[in-house]
């Protein structure tokens, strides 16, 4: 009996062993994608979904795939922006047998993830898992929290802050600025960022508001604009997003303030067509890949996409670079082993469709690429934004972004081989 | 200073004028059909995602008529064909039709419009500065706004106090029996204010769309606001409401206008107190920053000490 049941044991996972094996080939490689598609975000989670999705068909796929025919298929698992609800998500994804994971809304989720991943990985050394953030900007992800298997697409907050204090210091008749932000972590970074790097370059500037507001439940921001017109302001910074950004923007250019007003996410999603000429020349965003003027190869992807999706737009540039150099990596490597991967993906050099490289640091695993100041415009506008015709035109490019910025990270890495 | 205070008055007038022309609605089926109507900041969602729509293809100024109707008419088939058959089941279940109404219009919102801000603006003959004070504009759109709610407030007084229809209406609040007894047709009424109440918010939203935002989540943050207004000024007092809504708009202008601290206020008293003080963030507050609970204070301490409110007559 007992000969029985190992002999049946052996035969299936010699069984297994010889199917997985003869699979090898053609199996498609997978990539959880972790964000919210369901509740209040899931807007900003389809659409990263869509680049994602049309990124792994177009620069992989339609290419023949990686590793002589495997193929990039995206496995969407809703997070519902829920630090708890990923960490199912992640579960499910590694009972798969995924090794990638990728996710960028909220730093909160994200600090979770990179957490749990590293835990995982050190106790299940033959099933790694590597963490590919495409959006969440927390500085922490690449100094005190970093680790080897995180990295970074996106620049981070500090970084952009850096870029776009750049912006205000190069302009002398800037004297007063004004800080206002959404009344959580992220609004008090930047806040915070804001007032150190002023002070650093521009000791001349004075700080003349540093507020913070509810988020989401301000319902006109009239008295907030009335108090920065009164200010005396002249610029605006800003991490708000979604209609907090719609909100804020337009009341402080109602009351007729026409000096610029800094953004994080002062674009796309309905944000530019709502603005529309009344933004024109004042609303500023601080981003990654610039969109105008595009690169003919960009214009090329984005009338792809347009084909495809007509009502919505790549606003996420970043997504391409990760799949991209995903795929770099795993060609360079000769394997999907994520250690190998990793190893690849550290140093990686990858020239964007977007024009400009982007560096993949190793020493903590931040993306150094070029952030752009963009202004929101018509004039000059190839590709634009909610279909409206205005969109974001390059006004000031930052060529490798905090390549030297400090980092306080000390990752362990684990052996190669 | 001045700046900010002649600012503020204007802006707390519209913030004001426009919770009015909600309140007016919410406070008067209250006071008709005993009905604390959750959904009522759902039509004024509904109002504005409505002219929106119409905007798109006809321009600002239909909308601002064809929206109201349409929601209107969509007010009273809940009304008729919802309100009334739950109205049996007395007042309890009443609230919980219109509380899942609320989330219910909120998801069909977000079907059909999509969940990203929509760029429903001002016509744009009224994009224009009306006047500028100390380099600050004041929109001529704000203007139209007040415009627009005082006329509604002048109209509805007169409705309400002059015409048949309004003696009507004002009776069936305290004596539907009797006014049913005199061979008016109770349940029409109802119909009707609930239908015209519901328009009201419906133009609120159709108003406040370009000014404010276009968003799903646009019912929620002024929802729970308009009840402190109904409540402040008194259940089912049409003046009451009047009041209590000028006050709140004000109440909120000012608080996020003026810079003072707790610690400014000990100051004035002689009193101060060291940066590591244990309670040091109570001392650091600033009125910018409770602003937004203003409002609910007040709703506790009305409650507490005037139950009637301003000028209601009857115990909330």
């Amino acid at each position: 009996m007992a000969v029985t049941r190992r002999t049946a044991f052996a035969a299936t996972i010699g069984l297994a062993l010889a199917w997985s094996a003869g699979a090898e080939a053609a199996d498609p490689i997978k990539i959880a994608f972790i964000d919210p598609l369901s509740g209040p975000f899931a807007t900003t989670g389809e659409s990263g979904l869509r680049s994602f999705e049309f990124a792994a068909e177009t620069l992989v796929n339609a290419k023949g795939g990686v590793l002589d025919g495997r193929m990039f298929e995206i496995v969407p698992l809703d997070n519902k922006i829920s630090p708890k609800e990923s960490l199912i998500q992640l579960k499910r994804a590694i009972s798969d047998g995924i090794n990638y994971v990728v996710q960028g809304n909220s730093s909160g989720v994200a600090n979770a993830l990179t957490d749990a991943i590293e835990k995982h990985n050190k106790r299940n050394p033959d099933q790694r898992v590597l963490f590919l953030n495409y959006s969440a900007v927390d500085p922490a992800l690449t100094n005190d929290k970093c680790n080897f298997w995180h990295f970074r697409f996106d620049a981070n907050a500090d970084i952009k802050m850096d870029a776009l204090t750049d912006a205000i210091g190069e302009r002398s008749e800037i004297k007063k600025v004004y800080i206002i932000g959404q009344d959580y972590s992220f609004g008090k970074a930047v806040a915070a960022a804001a007032v150190r790097m002023l002070a650093e370059k521009r000791p001349d500037i004075e700080i003349v508001g540093n507020e913070l507001h509810p988020i989401g439940k301000v319902k006109d921001f009239t008295p907030y604009a009335t108090k920065i017109k009164a200010s005396g302001a002249q610029a605006v910074i800003t991490g708000n997003w979604g209609a907090d950004m719609v909100g804020l923007g337009k009341a402080i250019i109602e009351a007729g303030v026409d000096s610029p007003i800094y953004t994080y996410y002062g674009a796309h999603d309905g944000i530019t067509a709502t603005f529309g000429p009344l933004g024109e020349g004042i609303i500023r965003s601080v981003r990654e890949g610039t969109l105008n003027p595009p690169t003919p190869e960009f214009k090329a992807l984005d009338d792809a996409f347009k084909a495809k999706y007509p009502d919505n737009d790549i606003n996420q540039p970043r997504i391409f670079n990760t799949i991209a150099m995903l795929a770099k990596a795993i060609e360079a490597a000769g394997t999907t082993d994520p250690v190998k991967v990793a190893y690849a993906l550290e140093g990686m050099e990858y020239d964007t469709i977007m024009g400009g490289k982007v560096w993949m640091r190793p020493s903590d695993h931040q993306a150094i690429q070029d952030v752009h100041i963009s202004v929101h415009t018509n004039k000059n506008i190839v590709v634009d934004a909610d279909n409206s015709g205005y969109g974001l035109a390059n006004e000031k490019t930052v060529p490798m972004a905090g390549k030297d910025s400090p980092t306080s990270c000390q990752m362990e890495r684990p052996n190669a081989a | 200073m001045t700046e900010l205070v002649i600012f503020s008055l204007l802006n707390g007038l519209v913030t004001g004028l426009l919770l009015f022309m909600l309140s007016s609605g919410l406070t008067l089926i209250f006071s008709m059909m005993g009905v604390l109507n959750f959904a009522h900041a759902s039509f004024y969602m509904l109002g504005a995602y409505f002219a929106y729509t119409i905007s798109t293809y006809v321009g600002f100024w239909p909308g601002l008529v064809i929206a109201p109707l349409l929601v209107g008419v969509a007010g009273a088939l809940v009304e008729r064909y919802g309100l009334r058959h739950v109205h049996r089941h007395g007042h309890v279940a009443e609230l919980i039709f219109t509380f899942g109404l609320a989330f219910l219009i909120e998801e069909i919102v977000q079907f059909f419009w999509g969940k990203a801000t929509k760029d429903y603006s001002a016509p744009e003959i009224l994009q224009f500065p009306l006047f500028t004070l100390y380099g600050q504009n004041f929109p001529a759109y704000k203007a139209f706004m007040i415009l627009i709610s005082v006329g509604i407030f002048i109209g509805l007084f007169t409705v309400l106090s002059r015409s048949r229809v309004g003696l009507i209406i004002q009776a069936a609040i305290t004596h539907p029996h009797t006014v049913s007894n005199l061979g008016h047709n109770v349940p029409l009424v109802f119909m009707g204010v609930f239908g015209v109440g519901s328009a009201l918010a419906g133009l609120a939203g159709v108003i406040a769309g370009p000014a404010l935002g276009t968003f799903p989540g646009m019912a929620f943050v002024l929802g729970s606001i308009v009840f402190v207004v109904i409540v402040v000024g008194g259940l089912g007092s049409l003046a009451g409401a009047f009041v209590a809504s000028l006050l709140i708009g004000w109440l909120q202008t000012f608080a996020i206008a003026l810079d003072w601290s707790v610690n400014d206020l000990l100051a004035l008293l002689g009193v101060s107190f060291d940066a590591d003080h244990a309670l040091r963030d109570l001392w650091t507050l600033s009125l910018p920053q409770v602003a937004p609970i203003l409002p609910y204070i007040l709703l506790i301490l009305i409650l507490i000490f005037r139950p009637t409110g301003l000028m209601g007559k009857r115990e909330t």
